[in-house]
């Protein structure tokens, strides 16, 4: 699936709950299948900053492609992390830096966008971005 | 023994416009008042009033406005002045709030008395705000920091401060009330303790000046520091309050407008106290709103204030605490009505998400008091701090938003 195809089907999923606490709820429940990163690597380094509860955060790049790994002590940090692990994990450098990431706010999940101290939304968002810079010069200098 | 009615409450309520909105269509609670006090209609008129008609700049003019400006700007530093019994008018001093209060007094004091080898005490119950100017203060000087460790039970460890203090102490700077977990620190006690080896004493009172009557030659204290916003008045506006001695032998903090005397090329002299501590042109409208929140106060009474906000805490603690799987943090028999806790199982984070979606506005996290968290062996707590606009259904509502919470993150 291309990253918009998987947006449009998390928005989809989503739009089925009026309820704002039925879409926690789901939330919730991706929080318990997220790709959970290995322990070893849930260090301060992989430690997202600007977040209330703990993110880490790891990526591997195999094949030309970037896989995500993630773990927060906070269940809908979890969730939230598992979002965006199923939006970028899988694709390319190129790709992961050009996506959009408007559809948080489609979703009814607009409160995590806002750029406060609690939250570290933003900070996943642009901590993957920036790993995906990172293995495209990689890759352009090898 | 005041009578705390529910049309008091109510009539005291509507003083304040932003209690009546709604949020995700649920009525407001606001339980964040530690953070900031909401404000009454009487200090957000004061201010508009002043912009709309009275405004100008203070100390210059010889023209009407200016001269009304500056004698309303004064009157409320006498406002002040009497608010928290100062000696004279002339020891209070207007800044942006009790952070920048602190930092004037770390830099302008320390940069006169503190020397490399010299100590001072801060505690680890308090607000980054009154540790870190200290610690930078020390570290510029190179002097020591000490500190006064916590009990479990969230107090300050009085045995251990007087273990600390010594001939090398050049000042004792702790909180009135911990914003954190709403422990009254005995701040009298505290001063008697260092006086007796000639120390003076800082206290930062931006958690203090809301929930009783304050007096800072009762307290003893050398300087007392609060900010506005705390206190139901405007934010960017506070002030500290300094004996006399000791500013006068303190150098200005920030240069240029007010605070000078003459100036030429070779040399520059200063303003007297308290003017010489305030650069530029002064948050005149804030202070106007500030006076008008200490007006209010007074309007209010202390004797309902305490009553109702002793009320709400002491139903507070006992409905959560009945609820299973809620620990409490800080436990003192002194506090203000703030009510720290955690859940059981449950990150802080995602209860306040959810109690926030259910209109219950809470704070989460380590309040800014980093190094008590970690004393205490957590990374941060759910926090409820009311205020006298409160009520006992207000209170209801957390707990059943808390049921909510539970069922959801079983």
């Amino acid at each position: 699936m291309t990253i918009k195809e998987t947006v449009d089907q998390i928005v989809m999923e989503f739009n089925q709950f009026d309820d704002w606490m039925d879409k926690y709820n789901y939330l919730i429940e991706m929080g318990r299948s997220v790709p959970l990163i290995d322990a070893t690597q849930k260090t301060d380094s992989n430690l997202i900053s600007g977040c209330q509860s703990r993110v880490w955060l790891n990526s591997e790049y195999r094949d030309g492609l970037i896989y995500f790994t993630a773990d927060s002590d906070a269940v809908i940090t979890k969730g939230i992390a598992f979002l965006l692990i199923r939006v970028f994990s899988g694709h390319t450098p190129a790709e992961i830096i050009q996506a959009e990431t408007t559809f948080l706010d489609m979703i009814g999940l607009k409160e995590h966008l806002s750029p406060t101290r609690s939250n570290g939304l933003l900070s996943m968002v642009k901590q993957m971005k920036m790993y995906a810079f990172a293995y495209q010069i990689k890759e352009k200098n090898s | 023994m005041i009578e705390l009615t529910e049309a008091k409450i109510q009539a005291v309520r509507s003083d304040f416009p932003i209690l009546a909105r709604s949020i995700y269509g649920k009525p407001l609670v606001y339980f964040d008042n530690a953070a900031t006090t909401q404000k009454p209609n009487a200090v957000i008129d004061a201010i508009s009033n002043y912009y709309r008609n009275d405004n100008a700049n203070v100390h210059r003019g010889v023209h009407y406005l200016s001269q009304h400006a500056t004698g309303a700007f004064e009157d409320v530093r006498k406002k002040v002045a009497a608010f928290v019994n100062a000696g004279s008018a002339n020891e209070i001093v207007f800044t942006r709030g009790a952070t920048e209060a602190i930092n004037l007094v770390a830099w302008s004091y320390c940069e006169t008395f503190l020397k490399a080898g010299d100590e001072i005490i801060v505690s680890a119950l308090d607000h980054h705000s009154n540790i870190v100017p200290w610690q930078v203060a020390c570290e510029r000087k190179g002097a020591q920091l000490k500190v006064i460790p916590v009990t479990p039970a969230g107090e300050l460890d009085l045995q251990e401060l007087y273990a600390l203090l010594n001939e090398r102490t050049r000042m004792v700077a702790v909180s009135h009330i911990s914003n954190s977990l709403g422990t009254i620190n005995p701040v009298e006690e505290i001063v008697v303790m260092a006086h007796s080896r000639n120390i003076p004493v800082f206290v930062d009172g931006a958690q203090g000046l809301s929930h009783g009557p304050v007096d800072v030659q009762q307290i003893g204290c050398d300087f007392y520091a609060f900010s506005a916003h705390k206190m139901y008045g405007p934010m960017g506006i506070g002030g500290l309050y300094g004996k006399s001695s000791w500013l006068t032998q303190m150098p200005p903090y920030q240069l240029g407008g007010e605070m000078i005397d003459k100036v030429t090329f070779a040399k520059t002299t200063y303003n007297d106290i308290p003017y010489k501590f305030e650069a530029g042109t002064p948050n005149v409208a804030d202070v106007i709103g500030l006076g008008a929140a200490i007006d209010y106060l007074y309007h209010i009474g202390w004797d309902f204030i305490r009553a109702q906000e002793d009320d709400l805490l002491h139903y507070a603690t006992k409905k959560l605490q009945e609820i299973e799987g809620v620990t409490l943090i800080g436990t003192s028999a002194h506090k203000a009505p703030i009510v720290s806790f955690l859940l059981d199982g449950i990150h802080f984070f995602d209860a306040g998400t959810i109690l926030d979606h259910l209109g219950v506005a809470v704070r989460t996290g380590n309040h800014c008091t980093q190094p008590l968290m970690e004393v205490l062996g957590i990374n941060g707590t759910l926090r409820a701090s009311m205020a006298f606009y409160n009520t006992r259904q207000e209170v209801d509502k957390l707990v059943a938003a808390i049921y909510n919470v539970k069922t959801l993150f079983a």
